[in-house]
């Protein structure tokens, strides 16, 4: 059994551990509260954006556009959205996860890394980061969205990749995350929930149509980058309270269990020193 | 007037929503002039450049500068999807006049190096800040 000057000793420094966990919980549950705001802002331009991409190629049924199609490149770009801190539970791992797990084939990725924990897991098994945007990822900008999707825009119309996917957590709610892969290009949207009403009301451009989806695809990329970056940050948040959470909480029953340890040694020193004396005793008389 | 007919438009950017409201008239530069949409309105899908929307409701016009995005225009329905829009009182006028006179500088070098697209822009979107705060 460990002396009792062990168990008071790791009781303490678990105690200062417990500390630390439950300030960085209540830090990120203020943080959450404001990216939570924030997510929930951003998503009706998101939603409306999607709205009107799908009424779109809806109504252009069978256009043939660059952006509608894979390049003949065989090269894949992910963009990567993780976090620049740990202890923040699975929240990285599972990001990265989706990216060695998947079907994916490493050597015709090219990883466009936001947040560093992602970049280095992915840094360590071999693959090759192309960019790397991780200051953008302690207050994501729709600047910010804007150059990351003019990268990757230009390096898919120059031929230099094929696809382009994008991998985040998305952010349900404050305690339910998913890690989600998503294709960016070609835009794949499902055209059969559109009603045939709505597919034969006819829309007027005021510029050729293949014009118009040049402009409004970008927007469109931009946009679901800022949303995942948005809503990355809520995930990470959330992911780090409910790790701080339960971190407290152990913590709180490991130093339950000590303490229980801890009597017990005390006790059990105390009934050693009363059974010496008393067998002094007698052996005097 | 009684005969105004009222639709419902709807102004978004990537933070918030902008504006949610009836209008009876809304008017705005795009990509092919400046336009004034009222009710029913032939469907329509527009860019929008730099400049002003004006946008006329019950109580009176309100005013915002808009810098980049598009539109979409149903029969009762308009909505502007928005990159940058501000209110006149959001709007930090010695900041858009720095932000001018940069740009100009920029355009008067006449240094290939510099994109001079992107400081025309920049430009625009300056003297659109400026002139829809003076409106305040």
């Amino acid at each position: 059994m460990a002396s009792m000057r062990d168990i008071k000793r790791r009781k303490s420094s678990i105690s200062s551990t417990q500390q630390i966990t439950k300030a960085m919980k209540l830090v990120s549950t203020v943080k959450l509260q404001k990216t939570k705001t924030r997510a929930e802002n951003a998503k009706p331009y998101f939603d409306e954006m999607y709205a009107v991409i799908t009424s779109v190629l809806a109504k252009s049924g069978n256009i043939d556009h660059p952006y509608l199609k894979s390049g003949s490149s065989e090269k894949k770009a992910v963009i990567v959205v993780t976090s620049n801190r740990g202890l923040a539970g699975g929240y990285n791992s599972n990001v990265v996860k989706l990216i060695t797990a998947g079907e994916l084939e490493k050597n015709k990725l090219e990883i466009y890394a936001i947040g560093k924990k992602g970049r280095e897991a992915l840094e360590k098994k071999g693959y090759e980061i192309k960019e790397d945007y991780s200051s953008v990822i302690n207050s994501p900008l729709y600047q910010d969205a804007k150059e990351i999707s003019a990268k990757v825009l230009e390096e898919f119309t120059d031929g230099k990749i094929g696809e382009i996917y994008l991998a985040y957590t998305s952010f349900k709610n404050t305690v339910v995350h998913i890690p989600k892969l998503l294709k960016l290009l070609p835009v794949e949207i499902d055209l059969s929930k559109v009603s045939r009403e709505e597919a034969l009301t006819p829309m007027n451009y005021e510029m050729e149509e293949e014009e118009a989806l040049e402009i409004i695809i970008p927007k469109y990329v931009t946009s679901i980058i800022y949303g995942a970056l948005i809503e990355a940050v809520a995930s990470e948040n959330g992911a780090r309270m409910q790790a701080m959470d339960s971190a407290t909480s152990n913590a709180e029953e490991m130093i339950d269990k000590l303490s229980l340890q801890y009597n017990r040694a005390r006790q059990g020193s105390i009934t050693q020193e009363l059974t010496e004396i008393i067998a002094g005793a007698q052996a005097v008389d | 007037m009684a005969d105004r007919n009222y639709f419902d438009l709807k102004i978004i950017s990537p933070d918030r929503i902008f504006y949610e409201g009836k209008a009876w008239m809304v008017e705005l530069t795009t990509s092919e002039g400046q336009i004034g949409i009222y009710k029913k309105h032939v469907p329509l899908t527009a860019m929008i450049e730099p400049g002003e929307i004006r946008i006329s409701e019950e109580e009176g016009v309100k005013v915002a500068a808009i810098h980049a995005g598009f539109l979409e225009v149903l029969p009762e329905k308009i909505t502007v999807l928005a990159e940058v829009v501000e209110w006149p009182e959001e709007i930090d006028i010695h900041r858009a006049e720095e932000a001018k006179i940069r740009a100009e500088r920029r355009i008067a070098t006449k240094d290939p190096n510099i994109n001079l697209h992107r400081a025309e822009i920049a430009l625009r979107r300056a003297l659109t800040r400026i002139d829809v705060a003076q409106k305040k």
